[in-house]
């Protein structure tokens, strides 16, 4: 067990959501994982308040000039080693929103993701498949 | 003391990015500051560059939870300026996809009305039934969320005969369910208490601040695209329009409540009457002009402007979302109420930020044009154009 921290991230990952600027619908998906259909809280994978809690963060929606600093910010304050999940294709390049005069770039530029999960939203199997996958790789 | 407690923009209480500004004295909200903007990705600007076809896809994702509303009115706005008329059965499964997207947007209200009232019983009681809503979704349009439905001069996929008892089964659930909740959620202390005679907005404040939706039909003023304005199928089913006069929150859960049963009922009618045919008429080009488009989506009325000029794109594209009226009301509804009361009457407008936010620009720290200086800006341009056409 090389690094402890990375060890108890496996076994109960807390994350932290947050939403660039997307367009909701990810973020809805997100809480549905939480509710009884899907009930992600029984792999003891737990949505926080704070992102000083977490140990992975799931981002959601294009960057765009306003939020991108918020965006460095939240990452800056988690504790690392942490995963970033980018949830939805928004994450993955820039979406339809390439044309944008607001829009900042893809994620990869800014942050080292982790995990891309593709799909507009995402289906629920498919973000909790992206997240197995994600610890699987530590 | 004058206090500012500040809620965002990245709060765990919302899922959406938006920063307020809570001034408060000991413990009541004397003013409030509402800073939008982080959400903004320029979609009138993008739409100014895809083609007639492809602006359906983008406006979809201007939010997720009014996905179909966008479109809606968005298509109806082309069809205006294209003088098109869809075909009837078309006009019937878009009516059908916008009153489910109704329930579904309410439901999800409903949960997180119950969240923020710190009573998660409802929030994941009410997200368990809004599932099988989805499941519907996927049923006909093959996603659960982005539905793609709505195409100019018709619609793009067609609801099966052979789905219509599925259909008629997910109603029924819904039908049951949502009787439970309404009778649950207004029979219990608990919720009366939290709800009731807070974040009153009256009508004549409603009025003022032009809200619309259930915002406004809570607030005893009835305005409701769908029986002012009909379009497609509306006005050839029998429904009721829902209208409360208290202003308070308890009585916009209850619009929405009792929305969700006339929802049912006019799916049911549409597909009972629903006529054989094509789904789709061609259209071949836009011709020159301007068309506008309202649809009366889950939080109110959205409304699209297109212009055309005769080419594939259009040359302008308005969007005005209901959030953008119903949030600035937020201003009235939350004076002189407490802290612990804030994040419910925040949210019982049903807000949704990607729809309402705008941008400002700003150069060397101060903000480059004020809407004084637009309105200029805009003068000038006219003014320009009319002196090139010589009139
Ligand atoms: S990927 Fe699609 S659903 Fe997710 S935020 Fe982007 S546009 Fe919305």
């Amino acid at each position: 067990m090389a690094n402890p921290k990375l060890w108890g991230l496996k076994k109960s990952p807390w994350v932290f959501h947050v939403a660039a600027a997307s367009c909701n619908n990810c973020d809805i998906e997100i809480l549905d994982l939480i509710t009884p259909h899907w009930d992600i809280e029984r792999f003891g994978i737990v949505l926080v308040g704070s992102p000083r809690h977490a140990d992975a963060l799931l981002v959601t929606g294009v960057l765009n000039r306003k939020s991108l600093p918020r965006v460095l910010r939240v990452y800056e304050q988690t504790p690392k080693p942490c995963l970033v999940i980018g949830i939805g294709t928004c994450t993955c390049h820039t979406h339809m929103f390439e044309r944008s005069y607001n829009v900042v770039g893809p994620y990869n530029k800014y942050l080292p993701v982790d995990v891309y999960i593709p799909g507009c939203p995402p289906k629920p199997e498919a973000m909790i498949m992206g997240v197995v996958k994600a610890l699987k790789r530590l | 003391m004058r206090r500012v407690v500040p809620i965002g923009p990245y709060h765990p209480l919302q899922e959406e990015p938006e920063f307020f500004k809570l001034i408060v004295e000991g413990e009541k909200v004397v003013d409030l500051e509402i800073n939008i903007g982080y959400n903004h990705r320029g979609h009138e600007f993008i739409s100014q560059t895809l083609t007639w076809d492809q602006v359906p896809f983008l406006v979809e994702r201007i939010c997720g939870i009014c996905s179909d509303s966008h479109p809606y009115a968005y298509v109806l706005a082309v069809e205006d300026c294209a003088h098109i008329t869809p075909p009837p059965r078309a006009q019937y499964i878009r009516t059908i996809i916008g009153e489910l997207e109704r329930i579904h947007s309410h439901y999800l209200w409903l949960g997180l009305a119950g969240h923020f009232i710190g009573y998660n019983t409802v929030w994941m009681w009410v997200w368990r039934y809004r599932e099988p809503l989805l499941d519907l979704f996927e049923l006909i349009m093959g996603n659960r969320n982005h539905y793609a439905i709505n195409k100019i001069g018709g619609a793009r996929r067609d609801i099966l005969p052979e789905d219509y008892p599925e259909i008629e089964k997910y109603l029924n659930l819904l039908e049951k369910k949502n009787a439970m909740f309404t009778n649950a959620i207004l029979d219990d202390p608990v919720i009366r208490a939290r709800l009731e005679n807070v974040g009153v907005l009256t009508k004549e404040e409603a009025i003022a601040y032009a809200v619309t939706g259930p915002t406004a039909r809570g607030s005893g003023y009835a305005c409701d695209v769908r029986k002012d304005d009909p379009y497609d199928a509306y006005d050839k089913v029998d429904w009721n329009a829902i209208v409360f006069e208290e202003g308070d929150v308890l009585a916009k859960a209850k619009v929405r409540l009792l929305e969700c049963d006339e929802s049912i009922k006019i799916v049911r009618q549409c597909l009972k009457n629903m006529p054989d045919g094509p789904i789709e008429t061609r259209v071949d080009d836009i011709p020159t002009g301007e068309g506008i488009g309202r649809h009366e989506a889950p939080r109110g009325e959205v409304f699209h402007y297109v212009r055309s000029d005769g080419s594939n794109m259009p040359v302008r594209h308005k969007i005005r979302a209901p959030s953008y009226m119903n949030i600035a009301s937020n201003v009235v509804a939350v004076k002189g109420y407490s802290i612990a009361d804030a994040a419910l009457v925040l949210a019982a407008v049903d807000p949704c930020y990607c729809c309402t936010d705008r941008t400002f620009v700003y150069e060397k720290g101060k903000k480059k044009y004020s809407g004084q200086d637009l309105l200029r800006l805009s003068l000038e341009k006219t003014e320009k154009i009319k002196r090139r056409y010589g009139k």
